[in-house]
């Protein structure tokens, strides 16, 4: 049932818009024919007055009566279910689903409605419309003259002093609003040589850094049993927060195998008095990109980063045999005071954390 | 005196004409009113991204209200009970307290998580469609390019976001991309001190990264979708090739009222699915992953989706370290390579591809039509490979997950991504090729030879063949022009279309649209199909 509007509309002639006959959608197809546009199919897709006019109309209208209705619910739901944190399966952990049901439900009603609406009551077109990617010589040739004519006048080819001063002069500006910035927010990374040093490190007095747990005690050999690891910490203020973020180590004992396998290990590269009996520590930092190699196999003595998959043997110094770390968590020497207790001989001999450009 | 009479009926028409008067409106509102958009399903794809930004903006400035992007040291005391008197930051004390002691606060934290990895998804997916379809081609290239940065400012938005609540997981994702930009050479430390203010974590991070996500990414996507709207809107967009479709004309419907109606429609149906998503989707329980802590770590971290593949590809690279033995000695870091280069060299890639292409084609025309992935095998094989790679990547962002639930060796895993990704796209070029070039050749046999009716004939001579309904009746090829070619007799009309209705058929049963085929009502053709026996 295509509509076709024969007579006024008809032509390349601009209607008569006062032309009593003129139908308002003539005028629409006269206009949409000066945007270069010829809507070439326009049908209605329900008979007005039919059954299944009325029959859309209800749809529609029901879409947005379950719209109001969820509407309200979501807004009694708000105001009175009770919301607040309990400890347990309250009815407290309904109040987001229901708040998402509702506003979703209402949400979606009003979109549907509108669908429908749009889709299935307006009539159907089929419009074309001329793109006019055609270029305009003319335009194109005043426009680059005039830009021409503009260089013309500023005479820059023929005062060379301004041109160059003008560079000279305002190419510090450019700076001057970049200088801030970045004099603002550059920050030495070697300050204080804080890359390469940790909690760890003995105090100007020589004394030497305890071990810690997590809690600040400190700790005893008899603290951790054979194939046991524990998470130390320098025994320092703040030592055990994001501050020092580099000092985290894992204290193992191991057993006495792997001990002679480790000691010898340690042997091989120097680091002859880094264990105590058969206690070693390990830098918990992964040296690949910074997270926490923490989880310990202890049949294999692996340590496994759970971020990347590095793979690092403690019975050979923390050497990397898997994944993408390239280089050996550094070892922490240790050593147990006259108290009993561990200590740190020294700080870290190698760089902590993910490795960098000037690392040596 | 006497009062003039109102007339309600002439304010719509006064209002109008005064606003004309002084805004001169009407022309440029008849041009807009008018202007035609093509209709296609895909064309929708883009427009997710859109609408899942605005509710990105609306959920987000909500959450401003509340969030405390600092991290000062404070003690929790909010309702949530397990961590009661934690030490904690307090960006991460008030996003617990958005979580639990504001009203509504999860919902609308949950919304503006889920709607991110929307915005996210529909980017990928909606650049995917103008790649295959070949809709970045002349004059489209710029929009090409801005669709590509908007993905990885998209990104940026993403991880600033992610990182801002500073609980666990966040902040081993900070370390990772601390290590990062360490690694990237000679600038490396002074990038990462830089933006750190010291040596990580340092103390101010968060806000660095809250203002960068709440104004500064923020708005440069707005100006990013505001440009790339406004070039398809002065380019007009794309079209299928289809019946008086050209190069030259833009066919489908005007702007108002239906289109713009369809329009506001989908973006409420979108609203509402990323409603429903956040009240039924747990998304990000920050509260289950504690204070980050620069010890602790659980397996199964794994980052947002669209960073996945970024993780997959750092855990498949080798440990290949290069030291460069001048002075003390230099380092350029394993982590470099799949973390900084491949994220270069992929938006270099994408923002490149067109001109590549043109210049390999030495096609310079413009192109408003769009072509089927077919039409295109070595483009679609491209894909293909491209679609490929990210997939091993993104698959082996998540191999600890899937040698944890599928009992396979995790080294096996990592194994099997090396291998993966160098094996499989190369092949997913060659079988996307193949499957094209078949594609291609059963088109124009449908166009030489006919529709297969299904119907088969046995010959004098005893050999049996199927009868073709031809899809034009003079002899010789029908001309292959780029569109969709029926294969189905019922898309001839042959068989009439399905009679609509769920329950019951809501319509008469139309006709069907002219056909070559014969009438299939009467009697006599009826009865030549079934048995013959008849009672």
């Amino acid at each position: 049932m295509t509509t076709t509007h024969p007579g006024h509309a008809g032509g390349d002639q601009p209607v008569d818009l006062d032309d009593p006959d003129l139908s308002r959608f003539d005028i629409v197809r006269a206009g949409a024919r000066e945007d270069d546009i010829q809507i070439v199919h326009y049908e209605p897709q329900v008979v007005p007055g039919s059954k299944a006019e009325r029959r859309l109309s209800r749809t529609v209208a029901l879409f947005f009566l379950l719209t109001g209705v969820s509407a309200t619910a979501f807004l009694a739901i708000y105001i009175w279910w009770p919301w607040e944190y309990e400890l347990g399966y309250g009815g407290d952990k309904w109040y987001t689903p229901l708040l998402g049901v509702t506003l979703g439900i209402s949400l979606l009603g009003i979109g549907f409605g509108v669908l429908t609406w749009g889709k299935k009551l307006l009539p159907k077109e089929v419009s074309v419309q001329d793109r006019h990617e055609g270029v305009n010589e003319r335009d194109r040739k005043i426009t680059g003259q005039t830009m021409l004519y503009m260089a013309d006048e500023l005479g820059v080819k023929r005062r060379p002093l301004l041109g160059v001063s003008l560079l000279a002069g305002l190419a510090p500006v450019g700076a001057v609003a970049a200088a801030p910035l970045v004099g603002g927010l550059i920050s030495q990374p070697h300050k204080n040589n804080q890359m390469f040093t940790t909690g760890f490190a003995p105090t100007e007095g020589g004394q030497k850094i305890r071990l810690v747990r997590e809690d600040g005690r400190p700790i005893r050999p008899a603290d951790v049993s054979a194939g046991g690891q524990i998470t130390v910490f320098p025994g320092i203020e703040h030592g055990v927060s994001n501050k020092y973020a580099d000092s985290p180590a894992l204290l193992i004992h191991l057993r006495d195998t792997d001990a002679q396998e480790a000691r010898e290990a340690n042997v091989r590269i120097g680091h002859d008095d880094f264990m105590w009996g058969n206690f070693a520590a390990y830098s918990k930092i992964c040296t690949h990109a910074g997270c926490p190699a923490s989880l310990y196999e202890q049949q294999t003595n692996r340590l496994l980063c759970p971020c990347h998959q590095s793979q690092f043997l403690i019975t050979d110094n923390a050497k990397p045999i898997f994944g993408p770390a390239s280089r050996r968590l550094p070892q922490l020497p240790i050593v147990v005071d006259d108290e009993g207790y561990f200590v740190a001989t020294s700080d870290y001999t190698e760089t902590v954390g993910p490795d960098f450009w000037e690392r040596p | 005196m006497k009062r003039r009479k109102f007339e309600m009926a002439a304010v719509p028409g006064n209002v109008a004409r005064g606003v004309d008067d002084r805004f001169q409106a009407a022309t440029p509102l008849r041009r807009l009113l008018n202007k035609v958009f093509p209709d296609h399903w895909s064309f929708l794809l883009g427009e997710i991204a859109l609408f899942s930004f605005i509710v990105l903006l609306l959920t987000g400035v909500f959450l401003t209200f509340f969030f405390e992007p600092a991290m000062t040291e404070v003690i929790y005391n909010g309702s949530y009970a397990p961590l009661r008197g934690t030490p904690m930051s307090a960006a991460y004390a008030s996003s617990l307290d958005i979580s639990f002691d504001v009203r509504g606060g999860l919902i609308m934290r949950q919304m503006h998580h889920w709607s991110a990895l929307l915005f996210m998804a529909a980017i990928v997916v909606h650049m995917l469609r103008v790649f295959f379809t070949g809709a970045f081609r002349k004059p489209r290239e710029t929009n090409w390019i801005i669709g590509s940065l908007l993905f990885w400012v998209g990104f940026l938005a993403g991880f600033t976001g992610y990182s801002l609540p500073d609980d666990g997981l966040s902040g081993t994702g900070l370390r990772i991309a601390s290590g990062i930009m360490l690694s990237i050479p000679v600038i490396g430390s002074w990038v990462t001190s830089s933006i750190f203010d010291g040596e990580f974590p340092g103390t101010i991070i968060v806000s660095r990264f809250y203002i960068a996500h709440v104004l500064l990414i923020p708005g440069l996507l707005l100006a990013l979708i505001g440009a790339h709207l406004g070039l398809v809107f002065k380019q007009k967009h794309t079209q299928w090739p289809g019946p008086g479709r050209t190069n030259d004309n833009v066919v489908g419907e005007r702007m108002f009222p239906r289109y713009a109606l369809k329009q506001g429609g989908f973006f409420m149906v979108v609203f509402g699915v990323i409603a429903l998503m956040a009240g039924l989707f747990q998304i990000n329980p920050i509260w289950l992953f504690g204070p980050y802590e620069a010890w602790v770590v659980s397996a199964a971290s794994q980052p947002d989706w669209y960073v996945m593949f970024l993780d997959g590809s750092t855990r498949l690279m080798p440990a290949w370290e290069i030291n460069i033995p001048i002075g003390d000695g230099y380092v350029i870091p394993p982590l470099f390579w799949p973390t900084v280069v491949l994220p270069g060299v992929l938006v270099g890639m994408s923002v490149l591809y067109p001109f590549i292409e043109a210049r390999r084609l030495k096609d310079y025309r413009s192109h408003n039509l769009l072509q089927r992935p077919r039409d295109v095998p070595a483009r679609s094989g491209l894909g293909a490979m491209a679609v490929t790679f990210y997939l091993v990547l993104a698959l082996s962002g998540a191999n600890d997950v899937i040698a944890d639930k599928f009992n396979i060796s995790l080294n096996a895993m990592t194994w099997g991504g090396r291998i993966g990704l160098l094996l499989l796209p190369p092949l997913a070029y060659f079988v996307t090729y193949r499957i094209c070039l078949g594609l291609q050749q059963h088109d124009r046999e449908v166009l030489a030879h006919g529709v297969e009716t299904g119907i088969i004939r046995r010959l004098p001579d005893g050999r049996f063949v199927e009868v073709h309904q031809p899809l034009h009746r003079e002899d010789g090829e029908l001309e292959y022009v780029g569109w969709v070619v029926p294969k189905k007799m019922n898309r001839l009309g042959a068989l009439g279309p399905a009679i609509r209705g769920f329950f019951y058929p809501i319509e008469k049963p139309a006709e069907a649209p002219v056909s070559p085929a014969p009438p299939v009502d009467s009697d006599t053709e009826r009865s030549e199909i079934t048995s013959g026996e008849r009672r």
